[in-house]
């Protein structure tokens, strides 16, 4: 048989000689591997208290994004959860009303926005399909839950904190992301 | 009473005891535990006799691996009531005449048997020590040990004979 | 202080030994449960139980504070008082082993010597025998009162594995008795401080006497009995609770145990290598600790490489260990003990 690649390895099929059938030694020669691993670079961490370095490209949890000024960007297109290949998002349009310009960026809004994290893939298709960067996928993962009702995330629990009221956290949350350039 | 008399009678009554149980458990489970129990309480008489090595030997021969061999036998045997053989009437009598008829035989023979040289020195006799009865086994009974040492040899012979598994007419290993 | 004709001090004596020997022996045995996991995970490269207090010391605590609060479950149909005898057996048995051997030389204390042994039966060696033979009952009972057909062959497996093995680690230790001389474990550590390790005399009765050890204690490349993947659990398949944590837990005593006895059959006991410390001009008491150091040193050796082989050897397919058993070890340990007969015959000859 012709051999395609080199990583096949044949069998070595001789008989074994006489050092071999007595297996002493070659059980002396593996407990020597496993004695040299006890030595080697551990290849965990702590977890909760070192975390791996995630890629600005990483997709983890959703963000519903504000812009400089603290507005919600959404405008309730509903072009990510025709996006979503899972069907996880769900939202819910409202007109933006007379005093709440400070509030909404444009007319219109989300008054409902869900995500349902137990059908999410992650793709990031939504972030793509987002015309007014108002969604992005930042660089945690979704914690863990109790109940599957846990895992429906709502506005509140997507949207990035305030930046006039609360920078820090805003700076926090928004990472080393580069912002999306829209058109307004 | 001293503390050697104390415990002869307390390991007395358990041997007596723990024998009873063997004889009259429903189980036959519970009748093997009960005799482990009976050679630990001789086990422990011989230590009362100074004679060590037999307590030992004792324990690890007869309730180390004998007793354990009874019990793999038993457990896998299953046994329930079920399936257990219906007694004949006469056997019983039968067997009661028998053990009878044993029982005196040994009373008349114990009640001539000499006792006076013969008793028991608890705890300052030395000839159960290990080196006195290897010394003793070696010297004066050198003969019978090792007839009984090929007693034990054609025994094992017999049961690997027995045990080994007959010569096919066709091996199986082959074909494959 | 004689009543009934005992020595009341005596008896006190014994008594706080035994204590101390036997909360030694729980303790030991539950740091090498701790010791289990950070070694294999160190061999696996990772990091093994590090919450439970700093390094995760008090892991084992937390093990047992779990398996106490744990449901105590005893299946309808066993037999009740086996299936509680099955685990106290296996506990007993794994802790009796302890009372002869010598865990150093003689302190001075109240000024009257006690020795660090709790019994120096001159029958020592096969005491310890007459114990690890019992071991087997533990397993057997448990199993068989389970009711289970998985623990039943777990048990079987087990009782049959001690069987075979208890052969070639007595033949095995025949050869250093002749050595010896006698079955006294203080004497045949004195032989060893006087003449060298019995080692270096017996290489091959010592590698056959730790395969058996291993097979004893079940460990790992004979654990048959344990065998999850033919046997869902093994013996201890129906136990919860505490009575389920006696199983583990003899088991880890088991493997100290027969670590002690093999450092004081073959590695000199509580012999410092290489020197003659008696002419350091020490005292006693500084001396008899010195000695019980480096005998906890050869002890906790010996539980490494039981760990440590643990996570590198597969396990035996059971023909395979009834093979090295019967057809291996035993002719071995057979040979073994006739040439050592041949030379120190020879030897006494010339």
């Amino acid at each position: 048989m012709v051999q395609l690649t080199q990583k096949a390895k044949l069998v070595d099929r001789r008989q074994m000689s006489w050092l071999e059938r007595i297996y002493l030694w070659n059980i002396l020669k593996g407990m020597m591997i496993t004695l040299s691993h006890l030595f080697k670079r551990k290849a965990t961490i702590n977890f909760p208290e070192q975390k791996r370095y995630f890629a600005p490209v990483f997709r983890g949890l959703h963000v519903l994004n504000r812009d400089e000024e603290g507005r919600e960007r959404c405008t309730a297109c509903g072009l990510c959860a025709v996006a979503c290949p899972a069907e996880a998002i769900t939202m819910e349009a409202a007109e933006r009303l007379p005093g709440e310009e400070k509030l909404y960026r444009e007319e219109k809004y989300a008054a409902r926005y869900e995500i349902n994290m137990l059908r999410c893939i992650f793709c990031g298709l939504c972030e793509d399909a987002c015309p007014k960067d108002a969604i992005y996928l930042s660089q945690t993962f979704a914690p863990s839950n109790y109940s599957r009702k846990g895992f429906i995330y709502k506005k509140e629990d997507l949207l990035i904190p305030n930046p006039l009221t609360d920078p820090e956290d805003y700076k926090k949350a928004l990472g080393d992301r580069p912002a999306k350039k829209i058109n307004n | 009473m001293s503390i050697t008399q104390i415990l002869f009678w307390f390991l007395s009554v358990l041997a007596l005891f723990s024998a009873l149980m063997v004889i009259t458990s429903k189980n036959p489970v519970y009748s093997v535990l009960w005799l482990i129990l009976v050679f630990f309480a001789i086990s422990g008489h011989y230590l009362l006799l100074n004679a060590q090595f037999l307590a030992i030997v004792n324990i690890i021969v007869y309730a180390g691996a004998i007793m354990v061999l009874f019990l793999f036998v038993i457990m896998l045997m299953n046994l329930n009531k079920s399936n257990e053989p219906q007694k004949n009437k006469w056997l019983k009598l039968a067997a009661a005449l028998a053990g009878g008829c044993l029982l005196l035989v040994l009373v008349a023979a114990l009640k001539n048997a000499e006792t006076k040289s013969a008793i028991a020195e608890s705890g300052t006799g030395d000839i159960g020590l290990i080196g006195n009865l290897g010394k003793a086994l070696f010297n004066d009974y050198v003969v019978p040990f090792e007839i009984s040492s090929i007693l034990f040899l054609s025994a094992m012979v017999g049961a690997v004979v027995l045990g080994k598994k007959e010569a096919s007419s066709h091996p199986s290993g082959e074909e494959a | 202080m004689h009543l009934l004709s005992i020595d009341w001090w005596f008896i006190l004596e014994k008594l706080v030994l035994i204590v101390i020997v036997i909360s030694l022996s729980l303790v030991i045995a539950m740091y090498t449960t701790y010791a289990e996991r950070k070694v294999a995970a160190w061999l696996q490269d990772r990091r093994g139980p590090n919450r439970a207090g700093p390094w995760g010391i008090l892991q084992p605590l937390a093990d047992g504070g779990k398996l106490f609060f744990k449901e105590e479950i005893i299946p309808l149909v066993s037999s009740k008082w086996l299936f509680i005898l099955g685990p106290s057996l296996a506990m007993l048995t794994a802790l009796l082993t302890s009372a002869v051997i010598p865990w150093g030389t003689s302190l001075h204390l109240f000024g009257k010597d006690v020795p660090l042994q709790i019994a120096d039966v001159n029958i020592g060696i096969l005491y310890i025998f007459g114990v690890v033979s019992l071991g087997v009952y533990g397993i057997m009972i448990g199993g068989w009162a389970s009711n289970n057909k998985f623990s039943l062959l777990a048990a079987i497996r087990g009782a049959s594995q001690m069987i075979s093995y208890e052969l070639a680690m007595g033949m095995a230790l025949i050869a250093v008795l002749m050595l010896t001389g006698s079955l006294q474990m203080s004497v045949i550590v004195q032989n060893q401080v006087e003449h060298g390790w019995h080692i270096i005399y017996q290489p091959l009765g010592f590698i056959i006497f730790f395969i058996c050890a291993l097979a004893e204690c079940n460990r790992t490349p004979f654990d048959l009995p344990e065998a999850e993947n033919e046997l869902n659990f093994g013996y201890h398949q129906e136990y919860s609770s505490m009575k389920l944590g006696f199983y583990l837990f003899a088991e880890y005593i088991n493997m100290f145990i027969s670590s002690a006895v093999m450092a004081t059959l073959f590695l000199g006991g509580y012999d410092i290598p290489f020197v003659n410390e008696t002419q350091w001009g020490l005292p006693q008491n500084l001396l008899a600790i010195i000695g019980f150091a480096v005998l906890m040193a050869k002890i906790f050796f010996f539980l490494f490489v039981f760990i440590w082989i643990r996570w590198t050897i597969p396990r035996f397919r059971y023909d395979q260990l009834m093979n090295l058993g019967w057809k291996g070890l035993i002719p071995l340990s057979l040979a073994n003990m006739v040439i050592t007969a041949i030379v120190m015959l020879w030897k006494s000859k010339t």
